[in-house]
Formats: structure tokens, C-alpha cells, sequence
């Protein structure tokens, strides 16, 4: 790394100076979506930072009192666009546990796999995004190519890229294809070597290397005590992941390692990412192996639509069944749940109040890009405008989940 | 599949008494109701508690049980990184909701605070910047609230919006912005 040389004044030469505001964004490339900082600068020297949010505040939990829990799955997936599978999981349990029911087994192992999946089609942008931000643009077209490959399989399975609205409560949507085992045998098998890729284009890259090592250190306590969680937690040293410490679905099924770093930085953050990458595609792997046959939707006439579609069509009670859960939703029993998740981001909540009607008295959503970009308060003091920009990137705030 | 963990609540009723209720155990995280003015007191001690350790708050949200009374409520999810165990903690509110602000026990109440009282106007007395966060400033009334209409109110920028004025809450957070 280069010193950095103080400057000094010369001697007895009065120089004025002023602070400055500047104003970054609302719309900037380097602020991932809209989020507005107001900063105080002195010189190069970022002294305050504000950020303003709410640019993309569309009123989740407002509009989720007037939906029945069905209708709530495309709200969700609006929440963290990079990764909606996750988002659909963490709502999907929330209700379920409401209700005192359990997925199949196979429709856990399935929305697990696609959990993992969006976790590595959230991750990769962040591989791609932050060298960008710091003028490494190369590793952003190579990870869009691995994006797609993740996106194919998506549509495969749901019909839709981006939303997917895949889970349900008491399962998911649809089975998987045929087709789509041997293509995600493909991507399990290419998709280490592209990681190596990654690695062997930005690790020794001087630049970035320098442009996020021992830059925006966050200390353990400090961690903890700003509210980060996930990636951003771990690459600070404490070890806590919900996957491993609080099983969801079939995660204690599974075997999987916890990535750590110890150092906190810019680059800790990164490199924590690109690990869990791994990790992931050893989870998909093993959720592969381990699927059982069997059914992929909850047999509950009174939650679930009718497993086979064709029933619909010839029988009375499907008909209705079909008419009433679309129509009017499902009674859900009176009580209080929070239940979260390891999303990509980090601990993905929802808080559920119902009262024994078909639509949520109140849900809110603990997002975790929204607790994650409050620590740009704990990080970027005193430090120069240029470090903020790769603070802001490593942290890998979404905006549509922070506004929700 | 969820593990129940439970803790033993034994720890808290012996230190505060009658003064908290134990709501019970319900989806494996156990509740407590507190009263207002000893909630900074009671996640202190729940933060630094040698065997307890919540040292890691969630959550914080605010809820509006109109027409209810009391009305409102601030709802705290706390996790033991330590022993990992949740906790929730509630806290009733009259109308005008106050409560005093946890931000000095953690950094993190800071923006869920704003956000309770953005939506909610519920005020944190002792917040050192408590100013809105999703809505513009100038912004008036508090729209999560069960009484402001789900299009809003109607005027110049929204016409689909519900009929009648607007509510008049002074908006004491609204300032200069620099």
C-alpha cells in the first residue's frame, strides 16, 4: 500500500478554509438504486454523512393489511429484487408457523435449493458491482454471464425472471421440470471454475486491493451493536449464521460451513461473499442428492389449491375450493410471529400480527439492507470521499428493501 | 423445522416484579409487556446481564390497534447472540404515543425509531435526530396509522386519494433541512 503523505501548511500562511455539502445522488451510478447522501466534506475528508432514503417507499406493510396472504408473495418479491426466492421462503414461514404447518419435504428442499440460488444470483452482482464502483469493470460482465445462467433456471421453474413468486404457503407453486436437473447439474459443475475466474481477476488487482483493504473497518462490538447481520457481520469476525444456529426447513440436514473473516474491511466483506458462493452451490448440490419424491404443495383443501389442476374442471368441491382460496383467501388464527431467515443480505424478519381474518393485521418486515446501510454512520467518519463510495458498495444495501 | 429455545424467565421477574408482565411463549420466542417509562431500564439490563446477553436487537416497530385503547404499541425483537435466544418485548402507548428511546443501549434503534415514527408518530424522547425517513419532509400526518386511508388524501398531487382534509398533527419533526 502507498503512504499517504500529510500535507503541510506553511508556516504563519493563513488558509481559508470551508465545509462543503455536497449532495451524491439521488441518481448515481455508485449508489446502487436511489439513495440520496448529503455529505459534509472538509477538502477530500468526508466529516458527516446523511443519507435520505424513501425514494422507493411503495408501502409494503401498508398495502400487505389489505392483501390476503397469497397476494402478499408479489409484494415480497419486490422487497430484495436480486433474490425474491429467499424473500417468498422468509414469508412463507412466517405464516406457516402461524398456522402450525409444515411444507413437504420435498417443497423444503426445493425452496431451499432456489434460496441458495438467489443467494448466489445476489452475491454475484456484489462481486461484479463493487470492483465497478472502483473502476474494475470487467468482473461486472462476467458475473452478468453467470447471472443469466441463474436466471434461466429461475424461468425454467417459474416462468419468471426476476419475480418469481414461487413459494406458497404450505409449499411452492409448481414441481420442478425434468428439464431442469440436468441443467442445474451444469451450472453446479461450471460454476466453481467462474468463482476462480473472479478470483484471479480482482485478488491481485493492486487497485482494488487497495482500494478496500483496511478501508471502512468495523469492529465486532460495533457490528453487534449497529444491527449488521449476514455477510457484512461475518467478513467483522462474529460468527452467526440463522441457517446454522436456528435450522429453518432442512438446513440442519445439511452440511455447510459458516464463513468468517477477521478483519472487518471492504475487502473482508467482498471476499466473505465470494466464499458463501461456495458454499452454496455445495448446498444445491446436496439438496439434489438428498430430494425425495412426493408431493411439492401442502394437502390442505382449506390452505392449498388443488394439487392436480385438472380436478378443477370436473369436480364441484375443487371448483370451490379453487373459487374460495382466490376470492376470499384463507383464515389465518390470531397470534403474534416473527420469523426470520439468512437472506443474502443478512436477517430477513417478518413480524405477523393476525387476527383470525384472511389478511395480516400487521406485517413488518425487518429488512436487513435497511439496518445494514446505517452503519455508513459507523464506518465512513473522517475518511475520504473515495473510500465512502467502496464502504457504500462492500455493505451491498438494496434499495427497494431498504425504502420496502 | 424450528428448535424451541426458551429461556428461563425467572432472571427478569426476580429483578422487576410486578412491573413486568410475562406475556408467555408463543412460535418460540417469549414476550414481555412493559411499561413506558422503564423500558430503557429493562433492555439495559437484558443487554448486560451476564446470563442473559440480549445484546443484539432485531427489530423495533411500532403498531396501531385503533380503535383500541390504549392505542398504540412499540414492539422490540431482541436476539442473544450468546445463548440465541428471541425475546419480544411490548410496550402499550396512550395518544399521543411517547416513549422514550432506546438509542442509547443500541446504535441500531436509531433508524427504526425514525421509521416507527414516520409511520406511526410515535416519539422517541431522547432520539438525537428523530426526523422522517420514507416520507418527504412536510409530509403531514402519520400513514400506517388504521385511520389514514390506504390512497392517501386527496389533493393536488393525488387525485385518486380519499376525500377530506388531511389530518393536522403538528409535524414537530419536520426541520430545515441544511
Amino acid at each position: 500500500m502507498t503512504e499517504v503523505t500529510e500535507l503541510t501548511r506553511p508556516e504563519g500562511e493563513a488558509l481559508n478554509t470551508k465545509e462543503v455539502l455536497l449532495n451524491l445522488g439521488p441518481q448515481h451510478p455508485s449508489t446502487h438504486g436511489v439513495l440520496r447522501l448529503v455529505l459534509e466534506l472538509d477538502g477530500e475528508y468526508v466529516e458527516r454523512v446523511d443519507p435520505h432514503i424513501g425514494y422507493l417507499h411503495r408501502g409494503t406493510e401498508k398495502l400487505a393489511e389489505s392483501f390476503t396472504y397469497t397476494q402478499i408473495f408479489p409484494l415480497t418479491d419486490r422487497l430484495d429484487y436480486l433474490c425474491p426466492p429467499s424473500n417468498n421462503l422468509a414469508f412463507a414461514l412466517a405464516v406457516e408457523k402461524l398456522l402450525g404447518i409444515e411444507a413437504p419435504i420435498r417443497a423444503q428442499y426445493i425452496r431451499v435449493m432456489m434460496a441458495e440460488l438467489a443467494r448466489i444470483s445476489g452475491h454475484l452482482l456484489i462481486t461484479g458491482a463493487l470492483p465497478m464502483d472502483l473502476g474494475a469493470m470487467t468482473a461486472l460482465l462476467y458475473v452478468m454471464r453467470e447471472r443469466e445462467m441463474i436466471m434461466d433456471l429461475l424461468e425454467m421453474i417459474t416462468g419468471a425472471r426476476m419475480h418469481t413468486s414461487y413459494c406458497r404457503v404450505g409449499g411452492v407453486r409448481e414441481d420442478l421440470p425434468d428439464e431442469f436437473f440436468p441443467k442445474i447439474r451444469e451450472f453446479c459443475e461450471v460454476f466453481p471454475n467462474r468463482i476462480r475466474d473472479y478470483e484471479r481477476l480482482l485478488d491481485n488487482n493492486r487497485v482494488f486491493l487497495n482500494r478496500t483493504q483496511g478501508i471502512g473497518v468495523i469492529s465486532p462490538a460495533d457490528a453487534i451493536d449497529l444491527g449488521l447481520s449476514g455477510p457484512n457481520l461475518r467478513a467483522s469476525g462474529v460468527d452467526w449464521d440463522i441457517r446454522r444456529d436456528e435450522p429453518y426447513e432442512i438446513y440442519d440436514r445439511l452440511e455447510f460451513n459458516v464463513i468468517t473473516r477477521q478483519e472487518g474491511d471492504c475487502f473482508a466483506r467482498w471476499q466473505c461473499r465470494v466464499d458463501e458462493m461456495r458454499e452454496s452451490i455445495r448446498i444445491i448440490e446436496q439438496c439434489m442428492e438428498q430430494m425425495p419424491e412426493g408431493p411439492f404443495q401442502i394437502d390442505m383443501p382449506t390452505i392449498a389449491f388443488p394439487v392436480d389442476k385438472d380436478k378443477v374442471h370436473c369436480s364441484m368441491e375443487a371448483l370451490i375450493q379453487h373459487f374460495d382460496l382466490s376470492a376470499y383467501g384463507f383464515d389465518v388464527p390470531a397470534g403474534e410471529v416473527y420469523s426470520a431467515i439468512e437472506a443474502p443480505k443478512g436477517e430477513l424478519g417478518f413480524y405477523i400480527i393476525s387476527d383470525g381474518s384472511p389478511k395480516p393485521f400487521r406485517m413488518k418486515v425487518r429488512a436487513p439492507s435497511f439496518v445494514n446501510l446505517q452503519a455508513l454512520f459507523g464506518v465512513s467518519n473522517a475518511r475520504y470521499l473515495a473510500d465512502m463510495i467502496a464502504v457504500l458498495g462492500s455493505l451491498d444495501p438494496v434499495m427497494a428493501e431498504v425504502d420496502k | 423445522m424450528t428448535v424451541e429455545r426458551l429461556f428461563d424467565p425467572v432472571r427478569i421477574i426476580e429483578r422487576f416484579g410486578e412491573a413486568v408482565e410475562d406475556l408467555g411463549a408463543a412460535h418460540g420466542i417469549r414476550a414481555f409487556a412493559v411499561p413506558p417509562e422503564r423500558i430503557v431500564e429493562f433492555c439495559r439490563f437484558l443487554k448486560e446481564h451476564p446470563a442473559l446477553e440480549f445484546n443484539f436487537l432485531s427489530d423495533i416497530c411500532g403498531v396501531d390497534h385503533y380503535p383500541e385503547m390504549p392505542r398504540f404499541e412499540a414492539v422490540y425483537h431482541l436476539y442473544s447472540l450468546p445463548n440465541k435466544w428471541r425475546l419480544r418485548i411490548k410496550c402499550r402507548l396512550g395518544d399521543p404515543p411517547e416513549v422514550p428511546s432506546v438509542t442509547g443501549v443500541w446504535r441500531t434503534a436509531n433508524w427504526h425509531e425514525r421509521e416507527a415514527w414516520d409511520m406511526y408518530g410515535i416519539r422517541f424522547e431522547g432520539h438525537p435526530d428523530l426526523r422522517r425517513i420514507y416520507m418527504w419532509e412536510g409530509f403531514e400526518g402519520f400513514p400506517q396509522r388504521k385511520d389514514f386511508p390506504l390512497r392517501g388524501y386527496k389533493d393536488k398531487l393525488n387525485p385518486f386519494g380519499a376525500e377530506g382534509p388531511p389530518p393536522t398533527q403538528p409535524d414537530l419533526a419536520t426541520r430545515e433541512i441544511p
